[in-house]
């Protein structure tokens, strides 16, 4: 199913009758569009990205962009040969989003082959700005490295020191633990058992006895999506809060927390980049993406993929070219980032874009006044603390001193 | 405490318990598609469609129309009948004549249309459905805690497989079904009406699917993918029995949601597959199936 949309450039229609001349810029929002990833990234991520345009004034900046997306599957040979097809055909400058660790590792390649620039927001993995970092790629809005530093760092500090996992047999599932496992060690904590679970599992009431039973203070979900949904759904059935072990999410959005309600999700203590509720900018946005995406707020993924075309658009606009993605990400490191949803900010050499990250709560049911009102924020964790230290990610292009 | 390989007994009780509430979904499920393979020779690979649809109807029951849980426990199947009994009249009653293959690629398309429709318009997340407040709560038994809703699980698959057994094994319709599988010229010549009880039949396997969807819809996230993941475990669990037997796919489910149940304590990694394994065991042994006649 391949799947094009023609979309947006209604900037630059706008603007077809100035006589200045103009910088075409194509941006692909590629991510998954049907499967279990669609609520998190989707087509909320063309819907931030075509507001990024709208709010920079790209038209009266003398930039004509145009946004094309395309549906991934999350696979990563499909991912690569639409990104060679948009590189090589339909003359893209610039893809974002791309959710799924293994499709986003491959879109990096493909682009530092072509010489264009990948701005990642959706994917997790921290190789992306580690041992298979790229001069053409920028690692916006979260990284496993940062969720393990939050949840994992936080529930420690708050007692939570013996762990039982619950991890998603699978590449990303085993990358989290293991993040997860160092932090928690890290801080005096201790692993007392782990148990891998089939990917997918729509039923997790026996690997959650398991959990029980290992007398652990904290179960950790190393996985994502329906399995982490199914997972917390069951949790409450068999009153695991309640018997006083606290649930870690390790990687959870804003959609599954409004897709579980806080009546089942209440106490689960999450990291996140973003929430609509940070502030009045953040607020402003989210209700403007609401308002013309059937009331949904945006998700953290979809959040980083408006920052990342705001910068990236600034980064064309001072080199009024966007042929060259290596020289685009290169101005990206070097201007400051600065954007009503991420604040200000900076993007490192290897790639990775620091900002700050939050330690939220799910609200309980009494706190919560409508169904997207889920979060209390617990802690504010500066990006520089946020993120592994640009030593420690093995990452070619930054020398070691 | 007793140790069972490394186990303690108290513990294996408990995935004991667990494997036999997951072993309803699968008796109740393969039921129906014993049923309607049974009888109609069709491959319903609709089912998982369907089962999703009964979650979904007992979701927007309750949000468009103020209607719980235990009148979506009867609405919601009939819904999804009456929705089976029109796919069957303009659509499956068509094939009969043909290979099976025929009904197989035109229910799995359909399955595929029906899901995207619902992921179209509901997103993948799932949507929220809480447990009936007669059935919060549990019951913490000597081995583990046993949520109200799960023992409501068994008890209710139970009743509904025994009494469709009952029905068809020991009434006069179920002889009527049974005689016009297998010779349904001869059946018709005596003046009964083949092609309205196979209508009706297709529409109970549906409903049956969808009450499966509603007793699923308060512990497993009700999204449009639910289905097509349960499915392929399903149909292992009908070749298993051997297709079309009723009592087979009932007692298979149940022992199946057992065999699974200890997996998941002794190797956890293997739970998926170890179905798919027993079904390539049982086939090179026995290919009709454990209770399946030799064609």
């Amino acid at each position: 199913m391949l799947k094009r949309l023609l979309l947006a450039g209604a900037a630059g229609a706008l603007m077809t009758a100035a006589a200045q001349a103009q910088t075409p810029v194509k941006i692909g929002v590629l991510n998954d569009r049907s499967g279990v990833y669609a609520d998190i990234s989707g087509e909320g991520s063309v819907v931030a990205a075509r507001m990024a345009v709208e709010d920079f004034k790209a038209a009266e900046k003398g930039l004509k962009v145009e946004i094309v997306s395309a549906d991934h599957q999350n696979k990563p040979d499909v991912g690569a040969s639409l990104a060679r097809q948009w590189y090589d055909r339909d003359g893209v400058d610039v893809i974002l989003d791309v959710p799924t660790s293994s499709v986003a590792l491959a879109i990096s390649q493909v682009t530092r082959e072509k010489n264009k620039a990948f701005v990642n927001s959706g994917a997790g993995t921290a190789d992306l700005t580690g041992a298979q970092c790229s001069p053409n790629t920028v690692h916006w809005t979260y990284d496993t490295v940062a969720l393990a530093n939050g949840t994992g760092g936080a529930m420690v500090k708050r007692g939570g020191n013996t762990w039982f996992f619950l991890t998603a047999d699978y590449a990303f599932g085993q990358a989290l633990q293991r993040d997860t496992t160092a932090v928690v060690t890290k801080n005096g904590g201790k692993v007392v058992g782990s148990v891998k679970t089939p990917f997918p599992t729509a039923d997790f009431s026996s690997f959650l006895l398991q959990a029980q039973g290992s007398g652990a203070k904290v179960i950790g979900l190393a996985n994502a999506g329906g399995d982490t949904i199914n997972a917390i759904k069951q949790a409450a059935e068999f009153g695991i809060t309640e018997g006083g072990q606290a649930i870690a999410g390790l990687l959870v959005f804003s959609s599954d927390v409004h897709s579980l309600t806080p009546k089942v999700a209440q106490g689960l203590v999450l990291t996140e980049p973003f929430y609509w509720d940070l502030n009045d900018a953040t607020r402003a946005f989210s209700d403007r993406f609401a308002k013309t995406f059937n009331g949904k707020k945006p998700t953290a993924v979809q959040a980083g993929v408006y920052g990342g075309v705001i910068h990236y658009l600034k980064a064309v606009e001072a080199l009024k070219s966007a042929k060259d993605g290596g020289q685009v990400i290169a101005k990206m490191k070097e201007l400051p980032t600065d954007d009503p949803l991420f604040g200000k900010g900076t993007i490192r050499p290897d790639g990775r874009k620091i900002h700050d990250m939050y330690l939220f709560e799910v609200k309980k049911p009494g706190e919560s006044k409508d169904p997207w009102d889920l979060y209390k924020t617990l802690a504010t964790i500066p990006g520089n603390e946020a993120f592994r230290p640009m030593s420690e990610g093995g990452c070619p292009l930054v020398g070691k001193s | 405490m007793t140790m069972i390989f490394g186990v303690p007994m108290q513990a294996l009780f408990g995935q004991l318990l667990l494997g036999l509430i997951n072993g309803s979904f699968y008796a109740i499920l393969s039921l129906g598609l014993a049923i309607i393979f049974g009888l109609l020779n069709i491959i319903n690979f609709t089912h998982g469609a369907q089962y999703m649809m009964g979650a979904f109807v007992a979701w927007m029951l309750l949000n468009y129309a103020g209607i719980g849980y235990w009148w979506a426990l009867l609405l919601a199947p009939l819904a999804v009948g009456l929705f089976g009994v029109i796919m069957e009249r303009l659509l499956i009653a068509r094939l009969y004549k043909l290979d099976h293959l025929y009904g197989l690629l035109l229910t799995f398309g359909l399955a595929l249309i029906i899901q995207g429709l619902f992921r179209n318009e509901y997103g993948v997340s799932g949507l929220p459905y809480a447990i009936p407040s007669e059935l919060s709560g549990g019951q913490r038994l000597p081995f583990m805690f046993l949520p109200n809703y799960r023992g409501w699980v068994v008890v209710a698959s139970l009743v509904v497989c025994l009494a469709t057994w009952l029905v068809i094994e020991k009434t006069k319709l179920g002889a009527y079904l049974r005689a016009a599988t297998e010779n349904p010229t001869l059946v018709q010549a005596f003046g009964v009406n083949v092609p309205l009880l196979l209508t009706l039949t297709y529409g109970f396997g549906v409903a049956l699917a969808a009450f499966a969807g509603v007793l699923a819809a308060p512990v497993y996230s009700v999204n449009p993918n639910m289905g097509a993941d349960i499915i392929i475990v399903v149909f292992a669990v009908v070749v298993i029995g051997g297709m079309g037997s009723i009592l087979g796919s009932i007692i298979t489910g149940f022992t199946l949601g057992l065999i699974e149940g200890l997996t998941k304590v002794f190797y956890p990694e293997a739970s998926s597959t170890v179905i798919f394994v027993i079904m390539v065991l049982v086939l090179l042994v026995k290919p009709a199936g454990l209770f399946g006649r030799t064609a």
